[in-house]
């Protein structure tokens, strides 16, 4: 059942995290852990606050710092995210985002992509599970995609060789690919997952993918009770339409992992309901709703808040709140299941607020 | 039979003089004629009175170059010439091996050597072993890039009979064929980290622009969406974007919009009709048409057209690895090369049904 899928998953995704070395006591305050809430822009400061009201009515021991991030110019010309932002992230270790706005051809990079740089979140984990209530054409998906986060076709490095002829780099390195293949192992043994699988282009891209397949096979050999298979991109993408119950854990670097994650998630139903994850290398995590700002739908009461929700569950089992991420998680689910209050894209006609204050009501009736 | 035989001529004068429909770039192969704009424009308006077909190389018939493959390819291969002569195609085959386990070119530049001779080329998978290092080039790749087929055409249609989870899927892929994330130019500078660079030009992106609308026009489409990412490559694929964007002015009666790559494989999982006609660079190309293969109900049933001024190679999807036979199940990625086949003679074939629907009953 989807459902009890998605609370085991949910339950055992971080429990790899739940070995990492305790929290930092600096972190606590009277029983409270601090989280740094980046509310966003478009429908961000919306759903923010109704995660933040649900996780009142769950009494969830968190004490949010709420900070901002523009792209500012710091000494030496680099762009960098402000350093109070930083500064909270450092001290918290945790972060709780919404969607960031990326203007095309702005001059500055994707406040996104900042962000990775800064905290050096290298792997980017998304469950993506059918939810039980939402229909879409394709039932019983139950995969994961892992995708490195930091190189790939994403460092941001083009020139322009002569008018009308850009180049792009794509990077990839030992470092990186060993790293993050490294991750999804560990992740697949502590979430009891079957198989591996690294996503590839190498009959074209021989030395760069190629490089990313000889890391990820040296690092199947420590981990022989786990399955590890290659496949091609265009056959994971051609499979993934026809039949998604074949895969189970996918590893692959940058491009090749944005779209087959937003791929995934559009099989369960789309943003709007998925979680993701940003594992950094110095016990950094940032978890964040994927999906755009919205700007049409902002500041209209109609956003859904079930990705960030979502999100926050995931957050709250890393950090060891298992009880409460349980409750919200379940009454999440129920009004989803449920159908009665339900927001725009999920098929519904309420609005946020209705939404969130039905999810509140749940946790209430569950005490 | 008889009526297939009796709608044969006529359907071949349809055929060569349908250049405006869906043979658009294809040269016919006794012709070395560019397909330029304007000649195709007033072709399109006097559609119907064209009746001449060009005259024949040798005696009415028709050479065209045949590369069979790996894996399964030589069975198709020979399925689809069991075919043609049965339904009495005036079409001989040029066989050219392609053996890829060699590591030296010959073969490859021979199979080139022959669809330059004869101009339109039918072709299975050629299997490219990744592990072997970057010296060896994709076949496949350097078919493309040699012949300048700048225009990889998929047209992706729910078929009626396959079942499969979206209905009136009708997409019409087209996806830049010779440089972005293809160009097969990476080098390693330091020990351990290797570059690859994706490669976008203002000529290549105007003219597979300009391809895409000139069919959408032709073919009645009323959207052209552009495919890219450049949010995050700004510089690249947003060139790409600003050509589209230029092309998109001379067809005032043509929508142009574009979608973020990322989304467009969301949608195209959830609500596939949105979709007209899509253009877009090499490597997103590779994923949506792959995607939209596997929604209409997979690689065995779409054809993939390879356009360039003056040749054209028709073959399966592009999958490196579809055509293994391990891994493909030969009842139904037996059509997909009979399918490739049809695609030059898609246009009559659609019309005169008694040829399709054997195949459709497959």
């Amino acid at each position: 059942m989807a459902g009890g899928a998605w609370r085991s998953l949910l339950s055992q995704v971080v429990l790899s995290a739940a070995r990492r070395p305790q929290l930092h006591s600096a972190s606590f305050s009277r029983g409270m852990q601090t989280v740094t809430l980046i509310p966003g822009d478009g429908i961000g400061p919306e759903i923010s606050s109704a995660v933040v009201k649900i996780f009142e009515a769950a009494k969830v021991p968190v004490r949010w710092e709420e900070r901002n991030v523009t792209a500012i110019k710091g000494p030496g010309g680099r762009w960098m995210i402000p350093p109070d932002a930083k500064e909270s992230m450092d001290r918290s270790k945790i972060g709780l985002k919404g969607p960031l706005k990326t203007p095309i051809a702005a001059g500055h990079p994707s406040m996104n992509l900042l962000l990775r740089k800064t905290f050096d979140l290298y792997a980017n984990v998304r469950p993506c599970i059918s939810i039980e209530g939402y229909k879409t054409p394709y039932t019983d998906v139950n995969l994961v995609t892992i995708r490195e986060n930091t190189e790939g076709e994403y460092s941001g490095i083009e020139h322009v060789i002569v008018d009308g002829v850009v180049q792009s780099i794509k990077l990839i390195t030992e470092d990186a690919s060993r790293r993050i293949a490294e991750y999804a192992f560990e992740y697949a043994r502590n979430n009891q997952r079957s198989s591996v699988t690294a996503v590839h282009k190498a009959n074209i891209m021989r030395m760069s993918d190629g490089l990313f397949l000889r890391k990820c096979r040296e690092v199947a050999e420590n981990y022989r009770d786990i399955k590890f298979t290659e496949m091609y991109l265009d056959t994971v993408c051609l499979n993934m339409v026809q039949d998604p119950t074949q895969f189970d854990v996918l590893v692959m670097p940058n491009l090749y992992g944005d779209i087959l994650s937003d791929l995934c998630a559009g099989l369960i139903g789309g943003l709007g309901v998925t979680p993701s994850g940003n594992i950094g290398a110095n016990g950094v995590a940032i978890f964040e709703s994927v999906h755009g700002t919205a700007p049409d739908i902002a500041g209209l009461d109609m956003a859904n808040p079930t990705a960030l929700l979502l999100s926050g569950v995931m957050m709250l089992r890393h950090m060891g709140l298992h009880e409460q991420a349980s409750k919200i998680q379940v009454a999440c689910f129920d009004t989803i299941r449920d159908r009665k209050v339900l927001t725009k894209d999920l098929g519904g006609n309420s609005k946020c607020s209705e939404f969130t204050d039905d999810i509140c009501r749940r946790i209430q009736d569950l005490d | 039979m008889a009526r297939a035989v009796r709608s044969l001529p006529a359907a071949l004068k349809l055929l060569f003089s349908h250049r405006s429909s869906r043979a658009i770039a294809a040269a016919p192969c006794n012709q070395r004629q560019k397909s330029t704009y304007t000649s195709i424009v007033s072709m399109a308006a006097h559609d119907s009175a064209q009746a001449e077909p060009p005259p024949a190389q040798y005696g009415g018939r028709h050479t065209v170059t045949l590369i069979p493959g790996d894996g399964i390819g030589p069975e198709l291969a020979h399925h689809v010439y069991q075919l043609f002569r049965f339904c009495c195609v005036p079409v001989d085959f040029e066989v050219v091996n392609v053996d890829s386990s060699m590591a030296s070119e010959d073969d490859i530049n021979n199979a080139i050597m022959a669809i330059r001779r004869n101009g339109v080329a039918l072709k299975g998978n050629i299997e490219t072993n990744h592990n072997l290092p970057p010296s060896y080039k994709s076949r496949n790749n350097l078919l493309r890039t040699t012949l300048d087929l700048y225009a990889n055409v998929m047209h992706c249609q729910s078929l009626p009979g396959v079942k499969s989870r979206h209905r009136n899927i009708d997409v019409i892929i087209i996806r830049e064929n010779t440089e972005g994330e293809y160009s097969s130019l990476e080098h390693e500078n330091v020990p351990g980290v290797v570059e690859c660079l994706k490669i976008i030009t203002r000529n290549k992106s105007l003219r597979i622009a300009d391809y895409a609308f000139r069919t959408a026009r032709a073919q009645g489409r009323r959207r052209v969406t552009a495919v890219h990412k450049a949010n995050i490559m700004k510089l690249g694929d947003g060139l790409f974007l600003e050509c589209c964007k230029e092309v998109a002015s001379g067809y005032p009666e043509i929508t142009f919009d574009s979608m973020i790559v990322d989304n467009t494989a969301m949608q195209l999982v959830s609500r596939p009709q949105q979709f007209d006609v899509m253009v877009m660079p090499n490597l997103y190309g590779n994923i949506v048409s792959n995607v939209c293969a596997g929604l209409v109900g997979g690689p065995g049933l779409v054809p993939g057209a390879n356009y360039g001024e003056d040749y054209a190679v028709f073959e399966t999807e592009h999958g490196e690895e579809h055509c293994q036979p391990q891994l493909s199940k030969p009842n139904s990625d037996a059509s997909c090369l009979l399918f490739a086949a049809r695609s030059p003679q898609a246009a009559f074939l659609r019309e005169h049904d008694t040829q399709s629907n054997p195949v459709y009953r497959h």
